[in-house]
This record gives C-alpha cells, sequence and structure tokens, in this order.
C-alpha cells in the first residue's frame, strides 16, 4: 500500500497551499445550503447579514427572492439593494442582477439569492453562477443560497427520489470550494408544519406542493443527502486542515481514480457515481476517452461531448486517447498517471464483431490491470435500450452516386463476363465477380459495398449458375460456393473500408501534426506583430476555413480596440469589443458555442502566453468543433499566442534598447552640436566685434570679413546636413526621380566646391556612352557632394581625387577614391554611422556627413560601401538600381 | 547716389529685411517693406515698385498665393527668396510667372546681380536680333549660330532650345516652361529628351562640354543661360 508512513503526498500539499493563495485575493463564499425550497435559507442569509451589518460590514443586496413571504420581506428592509437590469425578450421581460453595478459598487459583501439560477438571454453568463464567481474574482464576498438538488452530481438521484427533472443545475466543483457552507435544517415535520401554514407557498400551491414534491419520503430522503453532503464536507474540511498543519493522521488521500468513458448516455452515471465516490473516500479522480476506430455517428458524437462537458462540470480531469485498444489504452494511461482504481461501464452486447471483442473486454481488463482495483457498474437499462435502438441502424455515409456508380460498374462487367462466360466457365466468372467487389472496396464505403455484394452474388446466380435465367440453383456445390460468395465479398468490403477508415483517421492526424509543424515552422520565421498576425489568418483561414479578428494588448497592459488583423467579413461592434476585453481580462473564451454570453455572433478566444495574456481572437464558427478540432484548435491558438508573447517581449527588449540609444544619441549630437555651431558663432561674434569697435587697416578688415565669411559657410554646412539627417530620421526623404545626365551631377558638385578642390586634382571620369539614368538628382548630387568634400578633408594637399561614374546594365555605379589615410580596418563597418568621426578626423566635421550619404543611397535601394584602396587612400563604391535610356536612341527618334 | 527705382521686399524676417533694406539702399535702390503678405499687396499697389522680393514663407498667407494674386495685374519683376529642399515651391512659382529665385542664405552679390538683370530685360522693349556670348553669336532672324564665326550645324529643335535659353540669359527657365515651348504642350514630362539635347547643344556650343560656361544646370529645376559681357 502507498503512503504507509502518513505523510502528506507532497503534489496534494502543493495543490492545497496553491489554492490558499488563490483564495486569499479572492472574495469568499459562503453558501446557505438546504435541503429544499422553504427551510428558510434566504432567511438565515438575511439574518446573519444584518447581524453583519450591525457590526459595521459593508453589505448590500444583488438579488433577493422573498417570495413574498413577509418574514422574508421584512429582513430585506434598511439594506441597500442594487438595481436590476431589465433585458427585453420576446414574451415580455425579465430582470436580471447587475453584475457590473456590483463589481463597480466593490462592496465587502453582497448577497446573491438562488446560486444555480439560469440567467436570461442576453445577460453575459448563462448562469448565476458564474457571475458569483466573477463577483468573488473582484475581491467581494458573497453570500448565496442553494438546495442539494442544484447539484449537478446529484441532480440524478434527486430525479429517481422525486420523480422530478431538476434543470438547474451547478458544478460540484463551486461548492466543493466554498469557503463556508451553512446548512439551514428543519425536521421534516416542521417543514411540512410552515408548508401548512402558508409560510412557503400561497395556500393552493402549498396544497399542490405537499401533493408531489413534498411528501413526507421525498423531504427525508432529500435531507439525509444534504446532512451527508455537509458532513462529508466537514470531514473533508479536517483532511484538508490536517494536511495543511502536517498533523499525522489517518490519511485516505493517495487514491487515484480512473473513469474511462465512452460515447453512451450511460458514461454520465459513470461519471456521478464516480464522482460521488471519490468525494467520499478523499481521491484524485480522473476521466478518459480512448478513441478507435470506430466512426462516431451525429448522435454519439453529441453524446460523447455531453459526456465531456458533464465530466467538466464535475471537476474531473478529463483526457482523450487514441488508440485501437482500449483496454490497453486504459491499463497503459492508469499505470502512467499512477491510478489506483479504474472506473468502467459494463460493456453492452452490440453485434457479431463487438461481441467477439467486447466479450473479453472486462476479462482483459482485469488481466491486464494487475494490482489496480477494478470497478464495474452495470448499465442503466433504460439507456441500454435507447441505445441498442441507435447503434442498430447501420450509418451509411455514403451519397446516391457511389451506389449509382457501383451497380454502373457492376452492370457493365457483368456484360463483358457474359460474352466470355462460354470460355471461362461460370466458377471462373465467380473469382472475376470477387475480385471486382474486392477492387472496389477500395474505393467506395460500406453501403456501397454491401449493394455491390448481393448485386453480384444475384447476377452470378441468375445470369451464370446453371439453370440460368432462374436463382434455382441446383447442385449443393453451386449453392455453397454461392454462400461462401456473399460472405466473402462482404468480409472483403467491410475489412477494406475499415482499413480505408483508419487510414483516413491517420491522415487526419497526420495533417494536423504537419500543419501545426508548418505553423510553427513560419511562425519562426516571422517578424513584426502584423507578419505574424498574417501568418495566423492565413492558417487558420486554410485548415478551419474560418475568418479571424485579432486584438492584441497595448503598452498599458489593457486590450486595445485597435483591431491589429481582421478578415473585412468581420466587423466588430462595441459590445462584441466590450465581449472580447471581458475575454481578455478572465483569460477564458465567451461568445457563440460558450457559456458565457452565447448570444453573439463570434467566438472569443484569449491568447494566453505562458506568462500573460497577449490578447483576443475572434472567429465566427457556425458550428461546434469537435473534440479533435478542439484540441487542434487549442494547439494552434497556443503557438500563435506564444510567438505574438515573443514578439511583444522582443518589442519590449528592443524599445528599452532604443530608448537607452536614443539617449546616448542625444549626448552624442549635444556635444558634436555644440562644439560646431560654437566655433563659427564665436569666430563671427569676435570679428564683427573687433570690426565695430575698432578703427583697423582696411587689409586686416578684409581678412576679418574673410574669417566672417569662411565661418558662415561653415556654419550653412551644418545645419544643411542637419536638416537633411532629420529628413532622413523622419523618414520623410522619398526620391522624386528624374532622367538626369550624370555629366551634370559631376558638374554640379566640382561647381559647388571650387573652393574646397582649390588644392586638390578632381579627375571626372565617365564613359561616353554613359545613358541617362532615373534618379532624384538633388540627392545624388549632395551624395557626390559630401563623398568627395570627405575626400578634401581627408587627403593630403595636392592629391588627386577620382570621381567615376559608370554603369553595369541596371546598375547606376559612383566610385570616389582619394589617397588619404583610409579607415583602420576595424572601423570599415562604422563609417557610414552617426557622429562617427575618424580618429584623425581634421575640425569642422560633424560625423553626419556620411550617414547622411547611406541614408540617401538606401532611400534609392542602392548600397554604399567603404574600402581601403591597395595603395592607400579610401574607395566609396555606389550601388543604385536605375532605370536607362541611352542617348543616342532618344537623339534618333527625334531628328 | 542715382535712383533706381522702389523695391519692395515682402518678408516676415526683420533680420532678412534690414540685410536687404541696407544692402539695396547702398547700391541706389529706394526700399518699402512688407512684413506679411496683406501688407504686401496694398504696398505693391501703392508704391509702384520696379521690382518685388517675394518670401514663400509668410506668416499669413502662402507667397505662392499672393504671387498669384501679383501677377493679375503686376508686370515687373518678381524675384523669390526661399529656404532650400523646397524645389517644389520654387518650380511652381517659376511656373507662375516669377522670374528668378534665390535661396537661403544667399549671397548679397548674387542677388544684386540677378536684381540688375531682371531690371533691365524687363525694361529692353525691342529684342535684339543677334545675341553675343563671347565668342558664340545667335543670329534669331537667320535661324543660324556662329562659334569662333564658324556656323554651327544644329538641328531645328537644337536651336530652338538655343534661342529660347538665349533670349532669356541670365534667367532661370524650368524643365516644363521649356520643355512647353520647344517641343509643346504634349511634351512637358518628357525630361530626357531635354536632357540629351541640352548634352548635344553643349558639345556644340561650350568651350569644354564637361565644364559647362554658357548653358548651366539648375539642380532640380531647369537650365540657366549665362549673362553675355
Amino acid at each position: 500500500m502507498e503512503n504507509t508512513d502518513n505523510r502528506p503526498d507532497p503534489d496534494e500539499l502543493l495543490a492545497s497551499l496553491r489554492q490558499e493563495e488563490e483564495k486569499s485575493k479572492r472574495g469568499k463564499l459562503k453558501i446557505f445550503f438546504g435541503m429544499c425550497a422553504g427551510v428558510g435559507k434566504t432567511y438565515t442569509m438575511l439574518k446573519t447579514a444584518r447581524s453583519e451589518k450591525i457590526k459595521g460590514s459593508d453589505i448590500l443586496i444583488g438579488v433577493i427572492e422573498t417570495h413574498k413571504r413577509p418574514e422574508t420581506e421584512e429582513m430585506v428592509e434598511g439594506f441597500e439593494i442594487v438595481p436590476r437590469i431589465t433585458y427585453e425578450y420576446k414574451t415580455g421581460h425579465v430582470q436580471e442582477m447587475d453584475l457590473d453595478a456590483i463589481i463597480a459598487r466593490k462592496p465587502h459583501t453582497v448577497l446573491v439569492d438562488e446560486l444555480a439560477h439560469t440567467n436570461a438571454p442576453g445577460s453575459r453568463h448563462t448562469k448565476r453562477y458564474q457571475d458569483v464567481l466573477e463577483i468573488l474574482e473582484n475581491g467581494i464576498n458573497v453570500y448565496t443560497t442553494l438546495n442539494v438538488q442544484h447539484l449537478e452530481s446529484r441532480s440524478e438521484t434527486v430525479a429517481q427520489i422525486t420523480g422530478i427533472v431538476v434543470r438547474e443545475t451547478l458544478p460540484d466543483e463551486i461548492f466543493e470550494n466554498a469557503d463556508e457552507v451553512e446548512l439551514v435544517d428543519l425536521t421534516t415535520i416542521e417543514l411540512l408544519q410552515r408548508l401548512s401554514e402558508g409560510k412557503v407557498y400561497s395556500p393552493e400551491r402549498s396544497r399542490e406542493a405537499i401533493e408531489n414534491f413534498f411528501r413526507e419520503g421525498n423531504i427525508t430522503a432529500l435531507r439525509e443527502m444534504a446532512l451527508r453532503i455537509v458532513a462529508d464536507r466537514v470531514d473533508k474540511q479536517l483532511h484538508d486542515y490536517m494536511q495543511q498543519k502536517r498533523i499525522r493522521g489517518p490519511w485516505k488521500s493517495g487514491l487515484h481514480l480512473l473513469v474511462a468513458i465512452d460515447y453512451s448516455p450511460n458514461s454520465t452515471r459513470l461519471l456521478r457515481w464516480a464522482k460521488n465516490l471519490s468525494y467520499s473516500m478523499g481521491a484524485v479522480i480522473q476521466a478518459l476517452y480512448v478513441e478507435t476506430l470506430h466512426k462516431l455517428t451525429p448522435r454519439e458524437r453529441e453524446q460523447l461531448d455531453k459526456n465531456i462537458k458533464l465530466a467538466r462540470q464535475l471537476g474531473i480531469k478529463f483526457r482523450i486517447i487514441t488508440n485501437i485498444d482500449v483496454v490497453k489504452a486504459i491499463v497503459e494511461f492508469a499505470q502512467k498517471e499512477n491510478v489506483t482504481h479504474i472506473i468502467v461501464g459494463k460493456p453492452r452486447v452490440r453485434n457479431l464483431q463487438s461481441m467477439l471483442q467486447l466479450g473479453n473486454f472486462v476479462n482483459r481488463l482485469i488481466r491486464y490491470s494487475g494490482n489496480i482495483d477494478v470497478y464495474i457498474l452495470g448499465a442503466d437499462s433504460k439507456a441500454k435500450d435507447k441505445y441498442r435502438k441507435k447503434v442498430s441502424v447501420p450509418s451509411f455515409t455514403s451519397n446516391i452516386r457511389q451506389y449509382l456508380i457501383v451497380s454502373l460498374i457492376i452492370a457493365l462487367s457483368t456484360i463483358g463476363f457474359y460474352v466470355i462466360k462460354d470460355i471461362a466457365g461460370y466458377q471462373v466468372i465467380s473469382f472475376g465477380l470477387l475480385f471486382l467487389v474486392s477492387i472496389l472496396a477500395i474505393f467506395y464505403g460500406t453501403g456501397p459495398i454491401l449493394l455491390a455484394a448481393t448485386l453480384s452474388a444475384l447476377i452470378w446466380d441468375f445470369l451464370f449458375i446453371p439453370p440460368q435465367f432462374t436463382l434455382h440453383i441446383e447442385q449443393p456445390e453451386d449453392m455453397l460456393m454461392l454462400v461462401m460468395f456473399f460472405i466473402i465479398a462482404l468480409l472483403n468490403g467491410i475489412l477494406t473500408s475499415r482499413v480505408r477508415r483508419q487510414e483516413k483517421k491517420i491522415r487526419v492526424r497526420e495533417e494536423r501534426t504537419h500543419a501545426l509543424y508548418q505553423l510553427t515552422r513560419d511562425l519562426s520565421a516571422a517578424s513584426g506583430i502584423l507578419e505574424v498576425s498574417k501568418i495566423a489568418d492565413r492558417y487558420i483561414k486554410k485548415y478551419f476555413n474560418l475568418d479571424c479578428a485579432i486584438l492584441l494588448k497595448n503598452d498599458s497592459n489593457l486590450l486595445d480596440n485597435q483591431i491589429v488583423h481582421s478578415d473585412p467579413k468581420i466587423i466588430l461592434t462595441e459590445n462584441e469589443l466590450s465581449i472580447a476585453a471581458w475575454v481578455f481580462k478572465h483569460s477564458s473564451k465567451a461568445g457563440k458555442h460558450t457559456d458565457t454570453l452565447p448570444s453573439t455572433g463570434y467566438t472569443f478566444y484569449p491568447l494566453t502566453g505562458s506568462n500573460e495574456n497577449m490578447g483576443v481572437i475572434a472567429v465566427e464558427h457556425n458550428r461546434l468543433l469537435t473534440q479533435g478540432e478542439e484540441q487542434f484548435w487549442e494547439a494552434f491558438i497556443s503557438q500563435i499566442s506564444g510567438k505574438f508573447e515573443r514578439e511583444y517581449l522582443r518589442n519590449v527588449s528592443k524599445k528599452a534598447y532604443l530608448l537607452n540609444e536614443s539617449d546616448k544619441l542625444y549626448k552624442t549630437l549635444f556635444n558634436s552640436i555644440s562644439h560646431e555651431l560654437r566655433i563659427p558663432v564665436s569666430t563671427i561674434m569676435g570679428a564683427s566685434d573687433t570690426l565695430l569697435s575698432h578703427q583697423y587697416p582696411e587689409e586686416t578688415k578684409l581678412k576679418l570679413y574673410g574669417e566672417i565669411n569662411t565661418a558662415s559657410v561653415r556654419l550653412n554646412r551644418l545645419i544643411e546636413n542637419l536638416l537633411n539627417m532629420s529628413r532622413l530620421e523622419s523618414g520623410r526623404i522619398t526620391p522624386r526621380p528624374d532622367w538626369c545626365d550624370v555629366q551634370d551631377l559631376a558638374n554640379k558638385v566640382s561647381d559647388n566646391l571650387k573652393q574646397e578642390l582649390q588644392l586638390f586634382r578632381l579627375s571626372v571620369i565617365i564613359p561616353s556612352t554613359m545613358p541617362l539614368v532615373f534618379i532624384d538628382f538633388g540627392l545624388i548630387e549632395q551624395v557626390i557632394h559630401n563623398l568627395v568634400l570627405n575626400a578634401t578633408q581627408h587627403s593630403p594637399a595636392g592629391s588627386r581625387i577620382r570621381l567615376k561614374i559608370f554603369h553595369d546594365s541596371d546598375l547606376l555605379i559612383i566610385q570616389v577614391m582619394d589617397r588619404g589615410p583610409g579607415f583602420p580596418e576595424s572601423e570599415l563597418m562604422s563609417v557610414f554611422n552617426k557622429f562617427y568621426r575618424g580618429k584623425d578626423a581634421i575640425a569642422g566635421g560633424t560625423g553626419l556627413g556620411l550617414s547622411i550619404v547611406k541614408g540617401f543611397v538606401e532611400a534609392h535601394h542602392g548600397t554604399v560601401v567603404a574600402e581601403n584602396r591597395q595603395n592607400g587612400g579610401a574607395l566609396f563604391t555606389i550601388k543604385i538600381p536605375v532605370k536607362t535610356a541611352p542617348l543616342d536612341q532618344l537623339t534618333k527618334t527625334e531628328d | 547716389m542715382t535712383n533706381e527705382g522702389n523695391i519692395l521686399i515682402i518678408d516676415d524676417e526683420v533680420q532678412i529685411r534690414r540685410l536687404l533694406g541696407i544692402t539695396l539702399s547702398a547700391n541706389g535702390y529706394l526700399i518699402s517693406e512688407a512684413a506679411t503678405g496683406k501688407e504686401g499687396l496694398v504696398l505693391a499697389a501703392t508704391t509702384h515698385p520696379v521690382l518685388i522680393i517675394l518670401d514663400l514663407g509668410l506668416p499669413d498667407a502662402d507667397g505662392l498665393d499672393i504671387l498669384k494674386k501679383l501677377r493679375e495685374w503686376y508686370f515687373k519683376p518678381v524675384i523669390i527668396l526661399s529656404v532650400r529642399n523646397a524645389e517644389d515651391d520654387i518650380i511652381n512659382a517659376l511656373d507662375l510667372g516669377a522670374n528668378d529665385y534665390l535661396t537661403k542664405p544667399f549671397r548679397t552679390g548674387e542677388l544684386l546681380a540677378r536684381i540688375r538683370l531682371a531690371i533691365r530685360q524687363s525694361q529692353s522693349g525691342v529684342d535684339k536680333p543677334i545675341l553675343v556670348f563671347g565668342s558664340l553669336s545667335i543670329d534669331l532672324p537667320n535661324h543660324t549660330a556662329r562659334k569662333n564665326n564658324e556656323i554651327l550645324k544644329l538641328t531645328s529643335t537644337e536651336f530652338s532650345l538655343l534661342a529660347l535659353l538665349a533670349k532669356n540669359e541670365g534667367r532661370v527657365l524650368t524643365h516644363t516652361q521649356i520643355l512647353k515651348e520647344v517641343w509643346g504642350y504634349g511634351y512637358t514630362e518628357q525630361t530626357q529628351y531635354l536632357r540629351v539635347f541640352v548634352a548635344q547643344l553643349r558639345k556644340k556650343i561650350e568651350d569644354d562640354p564637361s565644364r559647362p560656361k554658357l548653358l548651366l544646370t539648375e539642380s532640380g529645376i531647369g537650365y540657366r543661360f549665362a549673362e553675355s559681357s
């Protein structure tokens, strides 16, 4: 046996700690629990609230049903009541609790009557308990009332006892996780007395009620049930307490139940029973469904979905495993998960095939399960009949066309066989027909094959077996052969179609794996929120055939109403955007086909990353997803969310980096600019000051004027550079190309730099066949200007500067070469950076010139590279893709 | 000092107005100053200036609008003063009838030369039949041009281009203006023809075609023929 040392199971301990932590932030839930209506739950709740209120607690009423009971109505007085909202409805209007008002008001405690209530359509949640959960999440305590028949796990038993089916149920989890449960109890006699006194219902209704629901036997049974539940709870609380405080005691823990369910209605009973068992045993419980090759009919699929939903409602962890062998799958899973008890339903005998397999289902399970206990639950006889009727109808999913094609092929082949029947003999022809049926089975489903087998048997009998043209058979061996023929044809067909089905299933699974792989691959290659959104959209369209809209959170961690990506078909209303915000906040899905706000047109899923929610995706499901699809969808969404999270984090770190960089840049700019501005300004100020205040000879004056002039030219150049830089930075540089004669470019540059080039020899090399190029004259002029100016600043006086412009098919190539010191190899990459200055740079540069060159060239989609020349000096090469127009062709066309 | 006539300066910058005022007065012009477009229009009508210097960036109105309004009744020269990197505005202004442009910062010597040229052109009523630019002479009535006394072989398009530019010596002509005059309305976008013909013309009329002295390029705007003398 496990746990012989009586120590708490670490997993359980961790779970309890987590639960405790979770609870501390949330509001506390107190349930006033009773066996049935009329025991005074609401009254007790109000009484408790009143005494709390007197103590100074901020308590108000969210919703209370007084049922016009005078003593209850009296108790309500003096409480603040949150007004209800009215929902217009076809049959009138319904008033519901105003959830948002309560949350906005944020009292200490709110009273919410009738926890199991179902909300009117149009409310945010389908059930009131969901409202309550949301209130609790907002840190508000809730007092509420509940009857035993509303507990999901008990509803069936209640129905059996009282004969009344309870529709308004809620998951047991809510009850189990309540912080406090107060039992409101009356003896049977007392209750009946209250009823007959008219304290519960009006006198007429009371009589009716006593005759139907409130029979003495019923009440006693319900009372016992309520008492037991509360007693179990107390027991469990004690257990929890002992575990928390690490008090050694007789644990029941370490027990682990596994309930195997299938697509039969029986499974609901199985689940409820197992849940009750786990509750009283204090055991962990899981449910498992093994997906086999069996093709589910729509009704079976629906029942399976119901079963799974019930399992979740009961708070049972649920898993699906695909395996051909159910027994093996269950046992393997149980061993892996350290299951101590397996619970299964008694298998039903369905047909020959199942009997062969399932007949020993229980035997095999017992044999393989080893030391794991196996519980087998009998089937409900009513459910069994219903079930049998359903499965006995074979599912023909093939369409009429397939039947027609099969018949046609058989007919045509029959003609062929008929022609050769005298040569081949009728026995050989039977093989031919058999062969034909086998071939057809590869392509068609069970139905058409059944038809093919029957048809070919009849044809063989009628046309080929002597005596011909009768169904009568003379020889007994022929009779035997006909029977064998039919069975072989049928088996062949069924087996083949089974293999096909299996193949299809595997193919679907492979496709999904492949799709996920591709998605992951494409996502990892993508960069930027927009690209990721586009990929997500493309894949969702491709594999789910759904249109989607993606909303992401903004920097302040709120869902941005800016839709990042959306199919034009999806237009979200204000209301729907608020649902998206709700989904984002609560990280649970909502909308169509969910329990929350199902009346809207879209389903909203949270995009949950590993640490936080990234946003919400909205899709328009036209039907409920099947279990397999849902899993596939979740895997899809989780991949996409993960990528969004990575992108988001990358952006965050990039922003931080940029901020840092721009800070550095700002400082450099300030240092560089203030220096560069100060020098010419001081020159101008100094020189003009001198000129103003003293009389100097004409020669000195002229020198001073010259200095002022030089300083202003330098200042002007700095301003030009700064302006160009800011144009580049702001991204406002868009080249406006026009046809240019590059000779003109070279002329302009050498003309403008006449002054600077005085000490140098500038060689301009342009081939005579140079065509016109389509570029922005002004920008490229500036580029060449900066490069040539740069060369003059770094070359020894008297040296040669070369400007070479040529073209190589569609590339314009501009080279500027000097005989200066060149660049240190390590700095070749950084010469185009902003504020880069060579170590031995002369005064008068800002380190902006080359970065402007780079910016302007890149605006032309070109490249610029700096190199060192072999015999010393720098070489800049610019390559710009351009349109060209040869000169000679143009003149010929004109004159 | 001689009176060269009244010049109106429309510019919102006091310092620029002051600089222009000092420079122009020293060269014998009378000055009226306007800081806004509205004021400028009033002064243009009342002071009968021989030339207007107009800044395109005015506080109360777009300089181009002021130019448009002026050109409804004022046919004397208008020179545009504008900041750099505003080629579009300059081209628009020239196409709207401005005679010339200068970008800030500018050299006052250059401005004075432009002013003199513009006034002279606006006052010389009769077109000279023969234009002489150093060793180049252009005989407009006979459609011939000589370089160093040798007749140049020019195609008719080349001659039209040369004649147009030479008649407007010293003045900038936009690409559109030239294309419209020489090739016609349908060709205003065909700058590649203009480039080719300018290159060809330079080969024939310039001493060194790679360093033109006569047919000058105005980056991004158009061409200007050098002044004679």
